[in-house]
Parts: structure tokens; sequence; C-alpha cells
């Protein structure tokens, strides 16, 4: 019984998803559980396994192939299975002599992995022609107004470009010189840039956002942090793993800030799942019933994985809250977007020493800037000062967070 | 009855006779298409009924209604014209064998829904006592649209509103292939009339001058005081239900129908004028011959008409 | 312009009309002495007395083929079906005779009648009294059929309807016998075969009939608040559909909603996606969405009821994935 291979839907948004590398040829034999193949979809790089056992008979896309979901990329079978039905289906012309043996020809050729060991002519070229899916009112307008809608960014459902998206187009058209050589090269995006821009342009628009912003003093959670390093010797906990337990104690209290505006009704979660945000943004599950220590090793095992892109995807997604932290990279402070549906995301800025008042004197402190932005459908500003408030407590009397 | 009134009964019953025939003919030509039910056997019911009628009464009719739209008055050369779907049809072709109307001659309709058309000739029964008018309706339909619920709901609402119908059963015995005994649990069909405190009487339909007394009578005493009459005439169909099947076969024999013809409407009133010195055989003979005429002129004027016209399809949709 | 309620409104228009012409008559279960089962024949038979306001028997195809036989000879007949629920069993009347018989004369006769009465789901009435039906009239060959939706339209419509001359299935919301709304003084028409923009709007067309109207409107309000722009058109005539102003409309706003009551499958919005596609394909940005009734018998409990039907909820999520939100 051939067994179909074909791109997996591994999220809800995922529409699409990057054939990196093969690891087996066609003609090898192959095991449930092998991996067959390198992928990358809109949120991380992972391997594709082998469902069943047989011969991997046909590739049908070639490395670095961007492939729809669900669209049939191989097929592995008996030896001497007639495969050709299946081919047919996939709409490549069957081979009549179809055999184990594959035409040299079609023999994909291994190349280096990684984006920079590619040629950069290898980023204009194209993935196999797919039609571009698109509104019949974006295909209309896209023509009249001569702009090519292979590309534009779509942001419909399934990738399709929808008016929208031809009015993007046209206002950066617009604003970009009129000049007789092209003021850009457009480049391919990769999955994950056109996942955030979708997402992104699902939040600001329709999310009313509102920002409200503190400082909180630093110094008792640094000088704590530098205790624990000593103690603890093989889990280093971060400042971030300190938000993010403080986070935890505030948003038990808070509880409308753990929440989602969707169909017209305010959901309040359960649990607490807070998104830390970088390209990728790895999920710290349950952390209303984790302590300090164990959300630091989750951290540290989460932010490695997604450096090499290696996250399962209930690791990143599922998100009740968000933290955003550029303090590493010297920003003072700033203002996320919401990630819907998410009700809120905390912006956090660098640790700096201030000169601030205490009992009457000025003294140089470690501080930290924090911007909260809200959803005012479910928020309003009052309570995100409060959140701020208790957080700044929890972050200033630090032993609440090694409680358990 | 003057001798030419009778014979006028019996050029009208040979006519309808001979129209038939030349039907089933060029029905096996395939100049006339779909069902076609055929009248032979019944023309006394519509001939005698029709002659005692005035011109500008009423008269409705179910699917075999050929017969009754010529006894009516309709031109035999628009009829077959009709039938052959041709733009100088009755209806321009748009009607066919099943539904024929004459708004001119007061021919209503044939209606193919069985038992469907008789609460429509209660309602233009109802139109007339609104408007105040001393026409009657006649509205013919076979004794298989009896059970039906609407010929129930008509026969109450026009003995209610005493309504100036005549409702006149033709009994031909079956209702396509089964018998009045097996679909209908009052035999004698007339009583069913009881019900809604109906006068009502049966008579031998294969009399045409049986026929035409009793609905002369009815139809008098319906003028000067306007009720409902139940009026059942034993008939009897010599073909079969449709040009589609048999005379006889599973649910009649070819002895039963032989029998029945013993009793040909046309037959028995055609001794019947010579017994009476009405007619000779000759003069009869002569009348034969010229209906045959007057059949064979309809259908060469149904063949030269010119089919009708392709735009004709989307028109008489809506009434201006 | 006094307000009047959209059984009052239809009352008037019976009134008029049947004081201005003396051919056309009520005929119906308990038009008269009743005064109507939703009063809408009130005070009729004290005007016009039993020979023009006629109780029947009930007997929905008899006095349905009466009124049409009565259509035959000159007479303009309104026949009230008590609810469109019974209009079933005239069915055939309507069908193979009313809406045929034009045609099968090859235009000897006309026959103008009136067929109106309640229709659509009410509460909790069970599933034999509780349903949309007009998308089975509107498949009708040579059928009209009008939803009016308020009590200005009501009246005007009904008059247009009497004063045409062919059979016309006038559908009253059942349950907007009760609303009030502006009513013109004295005699005045609304065209047949004409929509109407309820409410202007920019992002998406939400069209709707008869009480699905005053839903699509308070869905509209809510979208308002969102900062979404509906315009809500009253089709008012079901068929012949204006599809000028369906497509005038879509052509501005790119979307549409079809919101009916009735059942999915078959459904008159089903047939106006399609001609919208048709005529204007490359207006649309987003597939044509729509709000029906739940292909199921309509339930008793209070709460399936509300299920079965559409709910402003569920044309707001219909509006907001046209627009990709």
């Amino acid at each position: 019984m051939a067994i179909r291979v074909v791109m997996p839907k591994l999220s809800d948004t995922m529409t699409e998803g990057v054939v990196i590398q093969w690891h087996k040829h066609e003609g090898d034999r192959v095991e449930s559980g092998d991996t067959l193949a390198e992928i990358e979809t809109d949120k991380a790089v992972m391997d594709l396994e082998a469902f069943g056992s047989g011969t991997l008979r046909k590739i049908l896309v070639p490395d670095q192939s961007t492939v729809p979901a669900g669209q049939l990329i191989a097929v592995i079978a008996a030896p001497d299975e007639d495969i050709t039905p299946l081919l047919a289906e996939a709409g490549k012309a069957p081979q009549p002599t179809a055999q184990p043996t594959t035409p040299p020809s079609a023999t994909p050729t291994p190349k280096p992995r990684g984006p920079t060991a590619q040629p950069p002519s290898d980023l204009a070229t194209k993935p196999p022609a797919v039609e571009v899916k698109a509104s019949p009112l974006a295909r209309r307008m896209a023509e009249e107004a001569g702009l090519d809608l292979a590309m534009i960014t779509p942001t419909g459902p399934g990738g399709r470009v929808v008016k929208e998206d031809v009015e993007q187009a046209l206002a950066a058209r617009k604003a970009a010189p009129a000049a007789a050589v092209p003021a850009y090269e457009a480049r391919p995006m990769s999955q994950i840039r056109k996942t955030i821009a979708r997402k992104m342009i699902q939040s600001k628009a329709p999310v009313p956002h509102f920002y409200v912003t503190n400082e909180i003093d630093m110094e008792r959670a640094l000088t704590m942090k530098a205790e624990l390093a000593d103690r603890q010797a093989p889990i280093k906990v971060t400042i971030t793993d300190m938000i993010v337990r403080a986070l935890a104690i505030t948003l038990t209290r808070f509880s409308q800030f753990n929440a989602s505006f969707q169909d017209d009704a305010i959901r309040y979660h359960q649990s607490i799942h807070i998104g830390v945000a970088g390209l990728i943004v790895p999920v710290i599950r349950d952390c209303q019933r984790k302590g300090l220590i164990q959300i630091a090793e989750e951290a540290r095992l989460l932010f490695e994985r997604a450096k090499t892109r290696r996250l399962q995807p209930d690791e990143y997604t599922g998100a009740t809250f968000s933290l955003s932290n550029l303090g590493m990279e010297d920003v003072e402070h700033f203002s996320a977007i919401i990630t819907p549906p998410e009700a809120a995301v905390l912006a956090i800025g660098k640790i700096a020493q201030r000169p601030v008042v205490v009992d009457g004197r000025v003294a140089v402190r470690r501080r930290m800037m924090t911007t909260i932005s809200c959803d005012h459908r479910v928020v309003d500003g009052l309570q995100a000062a409060k959140f701020l408030q208790a957080l700044k407590h929890e972050l200033e009397e630090p032993t609440g967070l090694l409680l358990p | 009855m003057s001798p030419a009134e009778l014979l006028e009964l019996y050029r009208q019953m040979l006519l309808i006779r001979r129209f038939e025939e030349k039907c089933a003919e060029m029905y096996a030509l395939a100049k006339i298409g779909g069902f076609c039910h055929l009248y032979i056997g019944e023309e006394a019911v519509a001939v005698g009924a029709i002659a005692a009628l005035r011109p500008d009464d009423y008269v409705l009719s179910a699917y075999r209604d050929h017969g009754h739209c010529l006894a009516k008055g309709s031109d035999p050369k628009r009829v077959m014209a009709e039938l052959f779907g041709k733009q100088t049809g009755l209806c321009k072709g748009k009607g066919g064998s099943m539904h024929l109307y004459d708004i001119e001659r007061r021919f209503m309709g044939g209606y193919a829904i069985v038992g469907g058309h008789i609460a429509l000739a209660a309602g233009v029964a109802f139109g007339l006592t609104y408007q105040q008018q001393d026409q009657v309706v006649l509205c013919f339909f076979g004794e298989g649209a009896v059970p039906t619920g609407v010929f129930h709901e008509a026969m109450n609402i026009a003995a209610l509103w005493k309504l100036p119908v005549l409702f006149l059963c033709e009994n031909n015995r079956y209702g396509m292939g089964t018998p009045v005994e097996r679909a209908s649990a009052i035999y004698d069909i007339a009583q069913t009339a009881h019900a809604y405190n109906m006068g009502h009487s049966t008579i031998d339909g294969m009399d045409v001058l049986a026929v035409r007394d009793a609905v002369g009578r009815i139809v008098t005493e319906m003028r000067l005081t306007p009720r409902p009459y139940f009026l059942e005439a034993r008939t009897y169909r010599f073909m079969g239900h449709s040009m589609s099947d048999p005379a006889h076969g599973h649910y009649r024999t070819k002895a039963e129908i032989d029998e029945h013809k013993k009793r040909d409407p046309i037959l028995l009133f055609g001794q019947q004028l010579i017994s009476r010195g009405v007619a000779g055989a000759d003069q009869l003979k002569a009348i034969d011959a010229a209906m045959q005429t007057v059949v064979q002129e309809a259908v060469d004027f149904a063949d030269q008409s010119p089919p009708t016209a392709p735009d004709e399809l989307l028109t008489d949709v809506l009434a201006p | 312009m006094p307000e009047l309620l959209y059984r009052e409104a239809l009352n008037q228009a019976l009134r008029e009309e049947m004081r201005r012409d003396p051919r056309i008559f009520l005929m119906g279960e308990e038009v008269g002495f009743y005064n109507g089962a939703f009063k809408v024949s009130k005070g009729l038979l004290d005007e016009f007395g039993v020979r023009r306001v006629i109780d029947t028997p009930i007997t929905e195809a008899g006095f349905t083929g009466v009124g049409i036989g009565a259509a035959l000879v000159g007479l303009r007949p309104i026949i009230e079906m008590m609810t469109f629920n019974f209009a079933i069993l005239a069915l055939d009347q309507i069908v193979n005779n009313a809406v045929k018989i034009r045609y099968m004369s090859g235009g000897q006769l006309a026959v103008p009648i009136v067929i109106r009465g309640p229709g659509g789901p009410s509460r909790q009435l069970g599933a034999q009294h509780s349903q949309s039906l007009e998308s089975l009239f509107c498949h009708i060959a040579g059928l009209s059929v009008v939803a009016p939706a308020t009590p200005r339209d009501a009246k005007g419509l009904l008059k247009s309807a009497i004063r045409q001359n062919n059979p016309i299935i006038f559908i009253e919301g059942q349950e907007l016998y009760s609303t009030k709304g502006d009513v013109p003084d004295g005699d005045y028409t609304i065209p047949i075969g004409r929509a109407e923009i309820k409410r202007e709007g920019t992002d998406v067309t939400v069209i709707a009939w008869s009480k699905m109207l005053l839903l699509a409107l308070r869905a509209a309000e809510q979208l308002a608040r969102d900062g979404i722009s509906a315009e809500v058109i009253d089709l008012r005539t079901l068929k012949p559909v204006d599809y000028d102003t369906l497509l005038g409309s879509v052509r501005k706003t790119g979307r549409a909603v079809i919101v009916e009551e009735g059942w999915e499958f078959c459904g008159l919005g089903a047939q106006i996606a399609t001609d919208l596609y048709r005529r204007a394909f490359d207006a649309f940005d987003a597939p044509v969405e729509r709000v029906t009734g739940y292909d199921v018998p309509m339930p008793y409990a209070r709460h399936l009821e509300q299920q079965a039907l559409p709910t402003a909820e569920r044309v707001i999520e219909a509006v907001k994935k046209t627009l990709y939100r």
C-alpha cells in the first residue's frame, strides 16, 4: 500500500512550507520514523518523518521548494507497486516506465544546508510556479494598476491576495520615489517573516491598543540574581526568568490581562502561558504552577531549541500573554504590538544606571523601563497602571519570586 | 328537437370520432407528441351536455379534452394545429393535447392534474355569481377524480355557496387501469353528492339524447335557482388510457371492450335516427364523409402552418 | 407622517384598494367575522359585506382554486392564507394553475391574484407552524414573490401587488405585524421589483428581507462600533430580484452577506450569490457569505429555536469573514 508523503500542516497559521533538504533519495529503503527531509514551517525547521516503511519511490519537489500544506511531495511504496495513480493525482505526468530505479537526472543533488551557503542567485529563484491566489477584485485592481500579483504580500486566507493587499502595494509604490532604477530589491520573504507580517497586520488595525509605561528599580532583583548564580550553579536565572515569574504572580491577581477578546466575548484563560518574544516566541506553559527555577530551566531549553529552530508547534503557540525584552539591545524603552488574540504584551527596556531621589538624596540606581500594550476592548488604563504597580512591587521586593 | 338539431348532434359526434382516429394516426407519425388521450367511445357525453348549454356558458375539462373543445365549437383546424405544436394552434402550441383553451368559446381549458380543475370550475361559477351573471359552468372530470381531496373541497364550497356549476362525472369505469370498484369506496359514484346535500343523478352516457335532456333540465333549473348539481354519466372508452398503452391488457379484456362497442354511442344514435325516420343511411354516410374531409383539412392546415416562433418561448408568462 | 403598525398598514392597503375597485374581494379562513386571524382584515367585513369579504371552510386547495377560477372571469381576488404554512396544501393550485394558465392558453387568460398571509418562523410554534417558505415559491417560473419588512413598504407593495395582473405571493412577516413605522397618508404605491438601501455603507453589502432586515440593521449598528460600515439592502421583492441595486452596492463594497431565515440548501440567497458572481465577478474581494436557518425542522424549545435561526452575532461574524478579520 503506497504511502503519501505530504507537506504537513503543523499549525493553524501554516499555509505552506519549504522542503529545505531531502535526507533520503529516490530508491532508498525507509523505515517508519526515519527522517525523510528537513522542512521549514512558518515557525521552525523540523524533521519530516516517514509514517510507514517501504521504498522512497518518488520525490516530487526538489530541495528549497515552497509547497502548500497538504501537497503531495513524495511517495513511499513497495518496490514493484504501481504508483502512477498517486502521481497522476499530484498533477505530475506519470512516467509509464516508472521503476524503482530512477533516471539519474531526477536524482536530487544534495546541497549544503543553510541560507548562507547558498549562492545569492538562489534567493531570487522563485519556487516552482504556483498560481497566485487572489480575490477577483484584487486581481482586477492589480491588473488595472499594472501590479504583479506575485509580488504582492497576501494576507487573505490560504495566501489569497485581497483588496487591502493591493492597496498596500499601491501605497508603497506611491511612497517610493519614481526612478529609472528600481529603488528596491524584491526578496521573497521567509516563512517566518510572512507569518509575522500576517499576524501583525491582524493586530494593529483591529485591536485598539493603548500603552502604559513605568520604571522599576531593579537593584534588589539584580542582587538576588547574583546570589542565585552563586548557589544554583547549573541553572542560571536570568532577569527575563524573574520577569516571567513576576508576571505569573501578577497575572494570577489580574486575570483580565490573561484574556482574549474573541467573538464578542472576553475569554479569561485558566492557565498562564507566557510567550517570550524573539523572532520565534517560545511559550512557557502553565507559569502559575511553576517556581522560578523551573521557569529558568524550561526557558533555557526552549531558547536553545528556538535558536536552532527545533521547536515543536506546541512550544511556540498558545501564549496567553507575551513578553518582549529588547534590553540587551541597548533599548531604553519601546512599545510592542499585541499578538492576537492575546490581550496585552509587556515590553522591557535595558536596565540602566539612573539618578533617582532616594530618601531626599540623589542616588544612582539600576532601573528598567516597562511598557504594557493593552487591548482596550479588554482592559482599561487604570487597570493597566495597577498591573504595572503590582509587577513593579514583585520585582522591587523580589523575595516573593522565590516562594512556591 | 328538430331533425336539423338531431343531425347536428350526430355530426358533432362523428367529427370527434374521426378527429380522434386521425390523432391516433398522426401520433403514430410523430406529428403529435407527449401524452395524447383519446375520447373515442365517450362522444355522447360531451356532445349531449354541451348541446344543452348556451354559447356563453363556461366549460372546463380534464386532460382528455379534445372532444369537449370541439363540442364547444372550436375550429378543428386550430385544435389539430395545437396538437401539432404550431403557431396557428388554439394556444400557439404552448398548451398541447391536455391543455386546450378557447376563451372566445368559453372553453376554459383542459387540466392534467386529476381533480385540480374542479376547484377552478367552482371559482368561475363564483366569479359569475359575484358579477350577477346568469351563465352556468359545466365541469367535466373522470370518476378517477372523485376520490381526490380537492374534488371534495370544491363540492363542499360549491354547495355551501350555491354556485351554478354542474359537476359532470364521465364514469368510463377506469382510472388508467384501475376500475372504479378498486378506487372508490362508493361504487355508485353519484351517491358522493349526498355528503354535500347536492342534487345528483346517474344517466346513460352512451345515449346522447339522454345526456342532452338531463343536462338541459339541470341547467334550466340552475339558472333559475343557482346551486350545483352532480351528474354521473356512465360511459366507456374504447381505446387505451392514452396513445402509449393498448386498449386492453391485464386490466380489462378484449371481450369486455367488444361488449361495450355494441353500445357505441354513434352507432346507437345512427340507428335511432334511421328508425325515427330523421335520416337515411346514405345521409349519415354523407355526414361521415364530410367529417372525414373536415378532419383531413384540419391535418392539412396543421401541417402547413408554421411552427410556433421561437421567441414565443418567453411570451405569455406574465400579463402586462 | 402617521406611525402605524405593520398590520394596520396592510389593512389600509386592502381597504383603499377594495374601495377603488369593486372587482377586488378578500377570501380566506377567518377573514370576515373573526376579523382575521392576525387582524389584518379588521373591519373590512363591516365596510364591504359578506359578498366581498368571504370566510371559507378550511380548504386551502379549494378556496385558492376558487380564487383562480374567479380571476379567469375578470375578478381580482386576494386570497389570505392564515399562515403560509398552509399554502403548501394549495401548492398544486398555485403552481399548476395560477402561474401556468396564461402560458398554457397562449396568452388568452390572465390570473391577477394576490396570495397573501404571514410567513416566517415565529416564537415556539414548532416545526409545522414555523418556517420560511419563500424560496419554494421563488423557484416557480412565472410567480412573483414579495416580502415587505416595514409598514410603509407593506402598504405600498400590497397596493402594487393588487394592481398588477399576475399571480403574486405576498409574504407578510408574522413577527412584524406589531412593529411600527411611518406610513405616508393616503394612496401611494411601491413598485414591485425594487430593493431599497435601508442603511448606507461602504465596506460590505448585507442583503436581507422581511424580519431579517431588522436583524441585519441591528448587526450593522454593532459593526459600526467596530469601525465597519455595512450597507443594508432590503430586497422587498424576492422575485424578480432588483439586481441593479444589488450590483451597484456590491461594486462599491466588494463584499456581500446574504441573510435569510429559511433553510440554506437551495435558498434564495444561493441564487442571488450566483447571479452576483456571474454579473460582477471581479467586484468581489471575498466570497459571498450566507447566514441562514439551519437545515432542520424548527424545534419547539426556545433555546433550540434560537440556535436554529440567524442571529446578529452570526451576521457580524459573516461580515468580518468577508473582511478577512
